[in-house]
């Protein structure tokens, strides 16, 4: 058992254990609420650059398995756990989730008290920190926190997106091409795509309008994806090209935000963000309620009820979480657009969402057989 | 969509008496929707029998019918109130069923009543176990949701077939339609089958049994699900099973959150219920769905679902603090679950999914002990009387704290022997059968040195589970090789749940220099808060748990504490009604005149079912065991949070008074009767000098420490005696003895005897009237609240016997004797606060039995019966107001009492409700029905009406089997009865019934001119001109309605002779109403005389109150 330490840039200490590997790490310190799914957070791209602390106490009952990755690797800055498990108890587990992290160099501590962290954080606002198993030296810790850069402006899409287009094929007969831009996409995000007869070709952050056009798509997906949408600037501009081509949009997450950009909307930094599964978001046009999967701590500023202006005609927000009215999906009125700023895809959390997927087919549909009727007239 | 406008008046059905299967979590949810459509402003109707409720005290209801959940009598509510909509989803399964037979009688039509909540349709469709799997067959295949493969029978031969085609045993058998599993079990070969399956397909309402293929083993899950009417579905709660799938959930450990499902496997179970709730139709409320998942491969069996608030609906709700049955009754009437405001956060909406940052266990309680003919064998027919649910920021700290709120120490973990008693290989085929303490075996396995995995083989619980039972085992190792008790080992110890107890056992201290030793250490609980979202957002409302953990969330506050001390899980002897006089006091205590703004009340109590554990019932709730050592920890958290005025310990039965000694020697101040006057009620040398100086006598009696001292005591008294077991509550270990060798045997078995826990032996008083009392007394006065006269004579426990209200054969003279008595003792005990005491009246001699310093089972049925609110009065008292303080307040009526209740008062009768269809003996019969000295009754009725007859007769309508108005009564008693029994028996002939008798009674029915068909008894041959075949057999052909049938002789440790036994069974089995008594024998022929002249209607509480209190003036 090795001792390990969690500093806040605050100053606020907590003591623990070393969990996953032994070192330090510093990083931006969310806290996320979800009971289930681990092993999907920790490999969510969205999460570079962050140290995540679970609310729920016990960690790692069902191990780690080789399936639910939603990406090619773990990309938390550090781990922060009450109860880690000590066995792993599932069917489809293949080793244990101490062994993973450890594999993977992710720094972690456990025994700490979550919900005090969790309190701090909700009242004082994500903040940077550190775990270390390596050094008990409190104060030069501290001064490191306090010396590392904070997610303002930070961007980390060259680290978690893919370096060359690779192709998701369509299951099923194929019956749309999208471009999909990894901004950290996760693995779900595709296969769903997919599983409604779309190839999905997932193309580097830095792709141009020119590559994407090469692709023929019937729409342009922007994925989820760390980092301060505000640091984002190419992406914005490819999809201010995207929409001025007409081409069917749609956004999840980061891609929410770039398009709020897009449309001339600001963005901003929530005092703690939204990071688990059981939020509940109205939509809007129909006044349902879905419970969705949230991982963002930055947010579009839009204004909730009636239209605004954008540079593509009116634009008006869609979702809206009900627990606090943040802005969490956007649309334009006049052009085939749209996007969510929480997670449709889940994985982890609920597949009430799930419908968007098929909003984004009859966008496409709707479209394509517009174009069909044109070019047969 | 807002609250619907066409709606201005719902009858609400309450789930009748406290049953196995069907406890307080009704009262809990009744209580929740009652009050959410007041808010509403509408009219609220309520029927309910159960007079412990807090549902149906008067202000939750505009019309509270306290009257038998029978179709007649929910007809006669309907009739007279003309409702707009019937609300029944949130009275468990008695509720559901009664709306189903108003249904069916074409009642709900001709009212123009509109079923809320679930339509008729949609029940069906979630309780016909057909047609649910036709539901789940429409599900998307790729969810993966199954139906165990099953066929449905309707008669024995089609079981037998049904076996054949499911490839063989075991099978499980499910009667439809019956609540908490009754009736059902699992056969391993042909003999179960014919025992389950015959006796399933007489319970079942539709004469409905289904079989199914074993999934003995899965792992179970449960999912409470909530539905409004715009289609918004939310998971309110996911629930584990510590025990796997052959335990009903009842009976099973169950974990909240699931701790062992990724959550690709957990969403598959949320799609498949909200796609369940949507094909059943459930429109508004809350339902739970059960899983099975195979823990080789992940197939997941889907196994039922309520359409309707459950148990477990209860518990989801204590474990997420999201009120199921308030959400539900708001989304009854209209409301989308968007427009309810979350109540903990008062800022988020209701429709969201709760998320736990700490974990729940609950753990079954059971009461095997007050049948120790029944087989313990768990199975899925639930056996469990309570339970205890503890909430800890770990599996394994939450685990402990509930055994330990269990109240048993036999059911706590313990090494303070250094060796296992058993070996391994014993051990594993203990823990393969499940039974009451099976984790305790486990807990011995894994010291013996079973391998995790041979516990999984043996066992199936997951192994998850397992290792955290090894690591419980780990740290108690460790303390037992620790050198001392360093600081990083009792941190760690109480982190996962150890508590002084168990650590002063390890170390072989006492509790209280541990607790010395930690609180040098500085090593204390903090209490986190139960807020629905872990931490995301502030909690407004303080529910709070203890957790070995940094920080603390208890508020400063200013007004003073009260700490009201709960009853902790149910059991016989100790349930609801303990609860309904803590919920008063909490009641009574928030806005008491004590010139600060009220008291700050705290609850504390670790019961899920209760409305005390519901979050806004007192200003604060901790839920927590009720050990001295959890309850000292949370008097100093809140003395560090602002002034405690004191602790209650008078109004939760048996285990907060237990308490009180401790927390005196704690310098915890106690208000009310102090500890003091509670050791001179309880202790018997020195109660017999209270009494003598008030001049008053008990039955002869002494205290034996040893048999021989038992003998010399009996022997001097002279048989019969009563002997007991000193502190106890329920009259556990209680037993009328008529001769020596049964002394010794009773002296053999009470284990626990000792110089400090002696057995009490006393004079029976055989054919005395029995009188129960409660009363306040303010130190100077005495308020006698109810005078209640047994209907069963001196030796049957009170708890189980019947009795009126206001007594029906005594006089003015006696009642006058009674106050008497009832002050001397009150004040020469000393109580502030509630007493009540049992008297005998033998040969015009009044005999003190006992005297409880404290709130009685009865509280609540004396408090409906004169419509006095007695328990919020002693809570007041007990905080220094005066009885005439309060009579000037109105607090308590400004002139008479209980004792002299006006002429026109109404008559409440209360009747006992007993388990014993829910327990069988080992070779599968049920247990025998004979009341005696120890209490059996779980729950119980009251009946009310202007006359005895009609108040007797209702309720024994409300408690199981109602009277019959023709037919066939057997007779066949004790030789000592036959006198009593003539005069009766020739009226049930007067009024039409034929007479059926054993030989012996008919000819002393023939000599006093009563004619009487002779019938065979089960082990006598037919003669001549007697009917061939026997009384048992009749029974089982429903061929008779009435039995009358008293014990012959003696009875003892459940091992009656055997026809009698034959006969009440037999009853039992077939739901005839069977009386054991000749005292029972005319009440009923009162009653049935009333049921006869047709002359019983219905009439609300506040009717009868209105009546009391003007002619009360």
């Amino acid at each position: 058992m090795t001792e390990a330490v969690l500093v806040l840039e605050d100053g606020r200490v907590f003591r623990g254990e070393s969990f996953g590997a032994i070192g330090e790490t510093i990083g931006e310190i969310v806290f996320s609420t979800g009971m289930t799914g681990y092993q999907e957070t920790l490999t969510d791209p969205s999460y570079k650059g962050q140290i995540v602390a679970m609310t729920a106490p016990h960690i790692g009952n069902t191990g780690v398995n080789d399936e639910d990755f939603e990406s090619r690797r773990i990309w938390v800055d550090g781990y922060v756990v009450r109860d880690p498990a000590r066995v792993r108890s599932s069917w489809r587990a293949n080793r244990s989730l101490d062994d993973e992290l450890s594999a993977q160099g992710v720094v972690g501590i456990s025994g700490v008290d979550t919900r005090a962290l969790t309190r701090h954080l909700r009242e004082r606002g994500s903040m940077r920190g550190a775990i270390s198993s390596s050094s008990a030296d409190v104060e030069s810790l501290l001064a490191r926190v306090n010396a590392a850069p904070t997610m303002k402006g930070a961007s980390f899409l060259a680290d978690v997106t893919t370096e060359q287009t690779y192709v998701v094929p369509a299951v099923g007969e194929k019956r749309f091409t999208v471009a999909a831009i990894d901004l950290g996409i996760k693995g779900m995000t595709p296969r769903r795509m997919a599983e409604r007869g779309i190839e999905v070709h997932v193309m580097p952050a830095t792709s141009t309008f020119e590559e994407v056009a090469a692709v023929a798509p019937d729409g342009v997906f922007m994925s989820n994806g760390p980092g301060d949408p505000a640091a984002a600037d190419h992406a914005v501009a490819l999809l201010k090209q995207v929409l001025a081509a007409g081409i069917p949009y749609f956004g999840i997450c980061l891609g929410n935000q770039i398009f709020g950009r897009a449309l001339d909307r600001g963005t901003y930094k929530l005092v703690y963000g939204h990071r688990g599964i059981n939020q509940p978001v109205q939509d809007l046009t129909t006044g349902k309620v879905e419970i969705t999967a949230h991982n963002h701590g930055f947010a579009v500023d839009a204004p909730l009820a009636g239209q605004f202006d954008t540079p593509f005609g009116p634009g008006r927000v869609t979702h809206v979480c009900l627990n606090d009215d943040v802005v969490e999906g956007l649309a334009l009125l006049d052009q085939p657009a749209f996007s969510v700023q929480y997670h449709p895809e889940a994985a982890a959390g609920p597949h009430d969402a799930a419908y968007l997927f098929d909003r984004f087919v009859e966008l496409m549909q709707t479209d394509k057989t517009g174009a069909d009727v044109q070019a047969g007239a | 969509m807002p609250k619907r406008t066409d709606i201005k008046s719902v009858l609400v059905i309450g789930s009748g008496p406290i049953v196995i299967g069907q406890a307080c979590e009704f009262d809990y949810s009744g209580t929740q929707a009652c009050r959410v459509l007041r808010e509403e402003g509408i009219r609220v109707i309520l029927i309910n029998s159960n007079p412990a409720t807090i549902m149906t005290d008067p202000e939750f209801a505009d019309a509270t019918y306290v009257e038998p959940i029978t179709p007649e009598f929910v007809e006669k509510v309907i009739a007279k109130e003309r409702p707009d909509a019937l609300l029944a989803t949130l009275g468990g399964q008695t509720a559901l069923n009664a709306a189903i037979q108003m249904h069916d009688a074409g009642v709900l039509k001709k009212y123009d009543v509109e079923l809320i909540g679930a339509s008729i349709d949609a029940i069906q469709k979630g309780e016909n176990r057909e047609s649910f799997k036709e539901v789940v067959a429409t599900l998307p295949p790729e969810w993966g949701a199954e139906s165990a493969n099953s066929v449905i029978c309707h008669t024995m031969q089609e079981c037998l077939d049904g076996v054949e085609g499911l490839g063989g045993y075991p099978v499980v058998v499910r009667p439809s339609f019956t609540m908490g599993g009754s009736g059902s079990g699992l056969a391993y070969d042909e003999a179960d089958l014919h025992r389950i399956a015959g006796s399933g397909l007489a319970l079942s309402p539709t004469t409905e049994v289904l079989l199914e293929e074993s999934i003995l083993g899965w792992k179970e899950y449960e999912l409470e699900v909530m539905r409004d009417t715009a289609d918004n579905v939310v998971i309110v709660c996911s629930i584990e099973n510590f025990d796997p799938m052959g335990v009903h959930t009842g009976d099973s450990i169950t974990v909240a959150p699931a701790m062992t499902l990724t959550d690709v496997e957990y969403q598959r179970l949320r799609d498949i219920s909200i796609g369940i709730i949507r094909e059943v139709g459930v429109d508004t409320g809350g339902c739970n769905i059960q899983f099975a998942v195979n823990p080789e491969d992940g197939r997941i069996v889907v196994i039922e679902m309520n359409p309707r608030v459950s148990r477990s609906s209860a518990l989801a709700s204590k474990a997420t603090g999201f009120p199921i049955a308030k959400i539900a009754a708001k989304v009854a009437i209209g409301y989308t679950l968007d427009e309810i405001p979350n109540d903990i956060t008062a800022k988020t909406p209701a429709s969201f999914e709760p998320t736990l940052d700490y974990v729940v266990v609950k753990v079954p309680r059971f009461a095997f002990e007050k049948f120790p003919a029944a087989d313990p064998t768990l199975t899925t027919h639930m056996k469990s009387v309570g339970e205890a649910m503890a909430i800890g920021r770990n599996f394994t700290e939450a685990l402990q704290k509930a055994l330990r709120s269990l109240e048993r120490p036999e059911a706590v973990f313990d090494w303070s022997k250094t060796w296992v008693e058993l070996d391994k290989q014993t051990l594993l085929e203990q823990v393969a059968v499940p039974h009451d303490g099976r984790i305790k075996k486990v807990m011995d396995a894994i010291r013996a040195g079973a391998t995790p995995e041979e516990i999984f083989d043996a066992t199936k619980i997951d192994p998850w589970f397992v290792d955290q039972l090894a690591l419980i085992n780990e740290i108690a190792v460790d303390l037992i090789d620790a050198p001392e008790l360093s600081p990083s080992l009792l941190r760690r110890a109480k982190r996962h749940g150890f508590s002084d107890v168990q650590l002063g056992r390890i170390r072989g201290m006492s509790e209280d220099v541990v607790r010395g030793v930690r609180h040098a250490l500085g090593v204390r609980p903090v209490y986190k808060t139960v807020d629905t979202c872990a931490a995301e957002f502030a909690a407004t409302t303080p529910y709070h748990y203890s957790s070995y953990d940094e920080e603390t969330e208890v508020a400063p506050r200013t007004r003073p504490a009260v700490l009201i001390l709960g009853s902790g899980p149910n059991r016989i002897g100790q349930g609801i009604e303990f609860d309904y006089s803590c919920v008063h006091a909490a009641m009574a205590l928030s806005d008491a005149p004590n010139g600060l703004g009220g008291y700050e009340t705290i609850m504390v109590n670790c019961n899920p079912e209760t409305v005390s554990t519901d979050y806004d019932t007192a200003d604060r709730l901790y839920f927590e065991p009720l050990t001295l050592e959890d309850v000292l920890e949370i008097v100093h958290a809140e003395q560090q949070a602002g002034p405690v005025a004191g602790v209650i310990v008078q109004l939760g039965g048996q285990t907060p008074l237990g308490l009180a000694a401790g927390l005196e020697a704690a310098g915890v101040p106690i208000v009310g009767t102090q500890p003091a006057a509670i050791e001179l009620a309880e202790e018997r040398g020195a109660f017999a000098r209270v009494l003598a100086e008030a001049g008053l006598v008990a039955p002869k009696n002494g205290m034996a420490t040893t048999f021989d001292h038992a003998k010399e005591i009996a022997d001097e008294i002279g048989y019969p005696v009563l002997v007991r077991p000193s502190y106890v509550l329920g009259g556990r270990g209680m037993e009328i003895v008529y001769d020596e060798e049964t002394l010794a045997d009773y002296i053999g078995r009470a284990t626990e005897i000792s110089p400090d826990r002696p057995v009490l032996v006393d004079r029976f008083l055989d054919d005395a009237i029995e009188i129960d009392v409660d009363a306040l007394y303010d130190g100077h006065e005495l308020f006698l609240g109810g005078v209640m006269e047994h209907i069963e004579e001196a030796g049957v426990h009170s708890g189980d016997s019947a009795c009126a209200l206001p007594p029906i054969t005594l006089g003015d003279l006696e009642i006058q004797r009674i106050r008497e008595a009832t002050e001397a003792i009150a004040h020469g005990v000393g109580v502030r606060g509630l007493v009540n005491i049992q008297f005998a009246l033998s040969s015009d001699i009044l005999y003190v039995i006992e005297a409880n310093p404290r709130a009685s089972r009865t509280v609540p049925f004396v408090s409906k019966a004169t419509a006095t609110k007695l328990a919020k009065a002693a809570a007041r008292l007990m905080l220094g107001e005066t009885i005439a303080e309060l009579r000037a307040a109105g607090a308590l009526p400004a002139t008479g009492d209980g004792g002299r209740l006006p002429d026109n008062a109404p008559i409440a009768v209360k009747e006992a409700v007993m388990p014993f269809n829910r327990f069988r003996t080992y070779e599968g019969t049920y247990v025998d029905t004979l009341l005696g000295p120890e209490m059996r009754s779980t729950g119980e009725v009251m009946g009310f009406d202007a006359g005895f007859g009609q108040a007797f007769a209702k309720s024994q309508a409300g408690a199981q089997n109602g009277l019959p108005t023709s037919g066939k009564v057997f007779v066949s008693v004790a030789n000592r009865d036959k006198r009593h029994m003539i005069f009766p028996v020739k009226r049930l002939a007067d009024l039409g019934f034929e007479i059926l008798a054993t030989s012996g009674t008919a000819v002393v029915l023939a000599r006093n001119g009563v004619k009487a068909t002779v019938i065979r008894k089960l082990n006598e041959e037919p003669l001549d001109g007697q009917v061939r075949s026997t009384i048992v057999e009749k029974i089982h052909d429903q061929d008779v309605q009435l039995i009358i049938n008293t014990p012959h002789g003696v009875t003892s440790g459940g091992s009656p002779r055997i026809d009698g036994y034959e006969i009440r069974t037999a009853a039992v089995a077939e739901g005839i109403p069977c009386i054991t008594t000749v005292q029972g024998l005319a009440a009923a022929v009162q009653g049935i005389e009333a049921l006869i002249e047709g002359s019983i209607g219905v009439t609300s509480l506040q009717d009868w109150g209105r009546i009391v209190t003007e002619a009360r003036g």
